[in-house]
């Protein structure tokens, strides 16, 4: 039958389904399709934390979120125009956030009795008329796919288990895509075994098949590339570009790159990217817990490596003390903190921004650290870049913030040159005249980088209050307080030593937005919105939390009001309110999920309201 | 391209190793231990062995935890680095996985390594990286002033245990041997040849070794190991394990330990009863047998075994570790960040 096509500038698709589901594997093969046609994309990849949540429950649900189209694209969406669900379950989790008109596509083997009674389902959605402003195609997906492979020699689960590549074949007709990136990966991925990888080749080709030739679906949609600067691009996620960043800084830094690191949610994928590339000379170092992932990457970078441990919350709360340490020893150390929600063991596979303060002042001690934020995934490798050049050229450790919706998001990446980067090597200590361990450079206050093997620069180094200069242990009042000071300063520093901030829109006006981390395409997306509706608002988004560029209070002073979108409870806001008294007014949301930009607008709208 | 360690390294080598004296091993700073205090003694026996081990003094780094003990890194004219308290095993891990050149050395404590440091400690045997641990053992806390540590015995009636302590004790050695360590010995402070000839063997061990010393606190734990170190006890009290040769002990050497079925048994050499053909032949190769020995420790119709319960080969971790990088380069290629970045599905707008 005769199809027609319709064009769209942007779609938001959520494919939905149980945790075992391969939603997450679905999701990403049709954002790296969707990357290659040169669309621009924001992922929100949403899923449980028990690996096999009990199949067809409400918090069983596994959803990926991809925002793709012709035009510039800054969030993962705030709202749905297609939900992919595969059971009754995932399509009650996620209806609320489908647009009205939106068109749902269901599996409808998963709403089956027992479905229905797990997800809340007095009466089955699909056949009374609640779904009645939306556009629902019903498809038995799950007998479909077991049509498909009706000639394969794999076990019914096996069968069912591909169910979702037919989701994905129907998804790629719709949106126009290609299967020959997928098939690709499917050919990679299974070629040592066969019969899988035959019957994922399959399903996909029925799902698309299905779209093709059933009376059911009658339009086809099409989003035509978007405008990106011109260069080569690839997708990459928020942890891979951190993994990235800190080989591409090792490199340049003319050092072996050490990690020490404990499994933890959402960062252990840096620590598994990171052991592929031993033919970089990468050590990593599954460390026995938290605490020795950080002392061994200190003891890595005593010894002249570039020591650094990767975590999330509850991994810092672990770490605090060594951190002490190495503020203390003044050697580089760089710690990536994923952050998730908490407080404790809190939404480990949900995002949140609330380690800020933990990062600022989490220690014993007046104990300074420089933070640096990323705020997009593929920012991940900028940011930390950045952490090591300030780590090696002050001799402290750097902390680098993002979080588990950077870490997991993904979206293009306009390939940067590796030889275009700056050269960031240390300069080791050889000389052993005049050596002393705490004599310190003129301008960075950075002490010596002296390293075990170099012939006459014996010396030690240790947790306990240094002697200016000499470095041996003191404990005189005047040296203690001289040393706190020296150590803050150092830190204070670093602001001679990075960009001034700029603001997104006017640099003076009615109203500015200032964020830091992951909120960036939410707010940036907020003021795109609310300026082209006449709104008088900047957008101010800090790289550097601590410290902060020099010109920040300037900015702030040049607002008559300060909006700052936190996804905490205020604590951005409160070191600006500390800092430079000024009213800044928070916007907190702490529900383990990134800010809509609507949500954003709503709060600016109100605010100027309330005023006028 | 070179790091800029292996720049220091190719500048290092061409320094010939000067011959060292005891005197070359001390540093500047004053010791700071009470008077009369075992750890004297440990720190002039590893200053007078580090000459022989024939390793330039700038490729040795000692590491230490915090504690009475922890101080001597500041004592030893090396590279050190007094950390954080039961950290000091995880730190030289990760200094000995960076740096697999350097002789890494760990000095801690009873309270250090075997209890805030605990998990660190048997994760460093089971992985044999090649570090040098020497556990001071006085079996109470010197420097928090004098509270009972995990190796005091039952009922240690102390400030934090004023009805005595209820905490059964742990066996240091049994304890590495069941971490799967591959060198593990005791000695004491007060017997400076066998604490040296140990040292010794320590360093020349290949993998994690772990040294137990007992070492009188004179202050807190005055006499705790009188028993096994002065001589009117000590002969009596204490059986020196060496390789190849049958446990005999005794003031007159009239006593010896056989083995009946799993259990070491004291017998006399002199009743005529038993010679020293029937007494058990210490093999330090026989892991069976290290834990057996170990676990003579604490019971007391048996003497106190001393020296080298266990030293066997396994690969040490860092050699494996270099192996597998080095395998990748052979079969991968020196990694190329540029290749990297470009690799996969990319694509070209405008």
């Amino acid at each position: 039958m005769k199809k027609s096509t319709k064009n769209v500038s942007d779609v938001t698709i959520r494919f939905a389904g149980d945790s075992g589901d391969g939603m997450q594997l679905t999701g990403t093969q049709f954002t790296n399709t969707t990357a290659i046609l040169g669309n621009d994309l924001s992922t929100l990849p949403d899923y449980p934390a028990e690996i096999r949540a009990p199949q067809g429950t409400l918090f069983g649900v596994s959803g990926f979120q991809v925002h793709f189209g012709s035009a510039e694209i800054n969030t993962p969406g705030d709202v749905c125009d297609v939900l992919v669900a595969m059971n009754a379950a995932a399509l009650k989790v996620n209806l609320a956030n489908l647009v009205d008109g939106g068109a749902i596509i269901v599996d409808t083997d998963g709403f089956n009795d027992r479905n229905l009674r797990l997800s809340g389902y007095a009466s089955n959605p699909l056949k009374d008329a609640s779904l009645s402003k939306y556009q629902v195609f019903e498809v038995d997906i799950t007998k479909l796919t077991q049509l498909a492979l009706a000639e394969s020699n794999l076990s019914s689960k096996f069968i069912d288990r591909s169910k979702n590549f037919f989701a994905l074949g129907l998804m790629y007709w719709m949106y126009n895509r290609p299967m020959e990136p997928t098939i690709k990966w499917i050919n990679s991925k299974f070629g040592n075994k066969p019969d899988i990888k035959d019957a994922n080749l399959k399903v996909m080709q029925a799902g698309w098949s299905y779209g093709e030739t059933t009376e059911m679906f009658t339009v086809r949609y099409e989003v035509a590339p978007a405008k990106l600067p011109p260069g080569r691009y690839r997708n990459i996620t928020g942890n891979q570009a951190t993994a990235w960043g800190l080989m591409a800084a090792a490199k340049k830094a003319k050092m072996d790159l050490f990690l020490g690191s404990y499994p933890i949610t959402p960062a252990s994928d840096i620590l598994h990217e990171l052991a592929m590339y031993k033919n970089f000379g990468v050590k990593t170092f599954q460390a026995e817990d938290e605490i020795a992932g950080i002392t061994s990457a200190i003891g890595a970078s005593f010894g002249g490596a570039l020591g650094v441990t990767t975590t999330s919350g509850p991994g810092i709360a672990l770490k605090t003390e060594a951190l002490g340490l190495a503020v203390m020893v003044e050697l580089p150390l760089v710690v990536v903190n994923v952050q998730r929600g908490g407080p404790s063991t809190g939404l480990p596979t949900k995002t949140e921004q609330a380690d800020l303060m933990q990062a600022l002042y989490g220690r014993n001690g007046e104990a300074p650290i420089p933070i640096v934020a990323a705020c997009t995934p593929a920012d991940c490798f900028d940011a930390v870049f950045e952490a090591v050049r300030i780590a090696i050229k002050y001799m402290t450790p750097v902390i680098c913030l993002t979080d588990g919706y950077l870490g997991n998001g993904s979206e293009p990446w306009l390939i940067p040159s590796f030889d275009a980067l700056p050269d960031i090597s240390p300069k080791l200590r050889t000389d052993p005249n005049g050596f002393m361990p705490y004599l310190r450079d003129e301008k960075t206050l950075a002490r010596p980088y002296a390293i075990p093997g170099t012939p006459g620069l014996e010396h030690r180094i240790g947790g306990l209050e240094k002697q200016h200069l000499t470095g041996n242990v003191n404990y005189e009042p005047e040296n203690h307080e001289f040393m706190v000071k020296l150590r803050a300063e150092k830190v204070e520093r670093i602001a001679n030593d990075i960009p001034l901030a700029k603001v997104e829109g006017d640099p003076k006006g009615e109203m500015l937005l200032i964020g830091w981390g992951g909120t960036y395409g939410a707010i940036k997306t907020a003021a795109i919105n609310l300026r082209a509706r006449g709104v008088n608002v900047s957008h101010l988004h800090l790289r550097h939390l601590n410290p902060m560029p020099k010109n920040v209070g300037e900015i702030l002073y040049n607002f008559k009001q300060i909006l700052v979108p936190e996804l905490n409870m205020g604590q951005l806001v409160k070191v600006l309110r500390s800092k430079y008294l000024v009213p800044a007014i928070g916007l907190n949301k702490i529900q383990g999920q990134p800010f809509k930009s609507t949500e954003i607008e709503m709060k600016v709208e109100e605010m100027l309201k309330g005023k006028s | 391209m070179s790091t800029l360690v292996e720049e220091i390294k190719k500048e290092a080598a061409a320094v010939a190793t000067p011959k060292y004296t005891a005197k070359d091993f001390q540093s500047n700073q004053d010791v700071r231990w009470c008077p009369g205090c075992g750890d004297y003694s440990i720190l002039a026996q590893t200053q007078r062995v580090m000459p022989d081990l024939g390793i330039p003094k700038h490729n040795m780094v000692f590491i230490s935890g915090i504690g009475c003990s922890s101080r001597f890194p500041y004592y030893m004219e090396t590279y050190g680095f007094h950390s954080i308290h039961g950290r000091a095993t995880a730190v030289a891990s990760g200094l000995k996985l960076a740096r697999p050149d350097l002789s890494v050395w760990v000095v801690t404590g009873d309270g250090d390594g075997m209890s805030i440091g605990g998990n660190h400690f048997i994760h460093l045997l089971r992985r044999n990286i090649d570090v040098k641990v020497m556990l001071f053992n006085n079996q109470i806390y010197g420097l928090t002033k004098g509270q009972y540590s995990p190796t005091s015995e039952i009922g240690k009636v102390t400030k934090s245990t004023p009805y005595g302590s209820i905490d059964y004790p742990f066996n240091p050695a049994s304890l590495a041997l069941g971490a799967s360590a591959t060198f593990v010995a005791r000695t004491m402070d007060r017997d400076p040849k066998h604490l040296q000839s140990i040292l010794k063997k320590a360093a020349e061990h290949k993998g994690t070794s772990f040294i137990e010393i007992y070492q009188n606190c004179n202050v807190f734990n005055d006499g705790a190991f009188f028993q096994f170190t002065e001589k009117e006890t000590k002969d009596d009290n204490v059986v020196f394990l060496e390789h190849g040769k049958p446990l005999v002990f005794g003031k007159e050497r009239d006593k010896g330990i056989r083995l009946n079925g799993f259990t070491p048994e004291v017998v006399l050499l002199k009743d005529g009863k038993y010679s020293v053909n029937d007494l058990l032949v210490h093999n330090e190769k026989d892991s069976y047998l290290s834990f057996i020995l170990a676990d003579m420790t604490f019971h007391t119709n048996v003497p106190r075994p001393f020296g080298v319960f266990l030293a066997v080969e396994r690969p040490a971790y860092e050699v494996e570790m270099m192996r597998q990088i080095n395998f990748a380069k052979e079969k991968r290629g020196e990694g190329d960040m540029n290749k990297l970045l470009n690799s996969g599905e990319t694509w070209v707008i405008g």
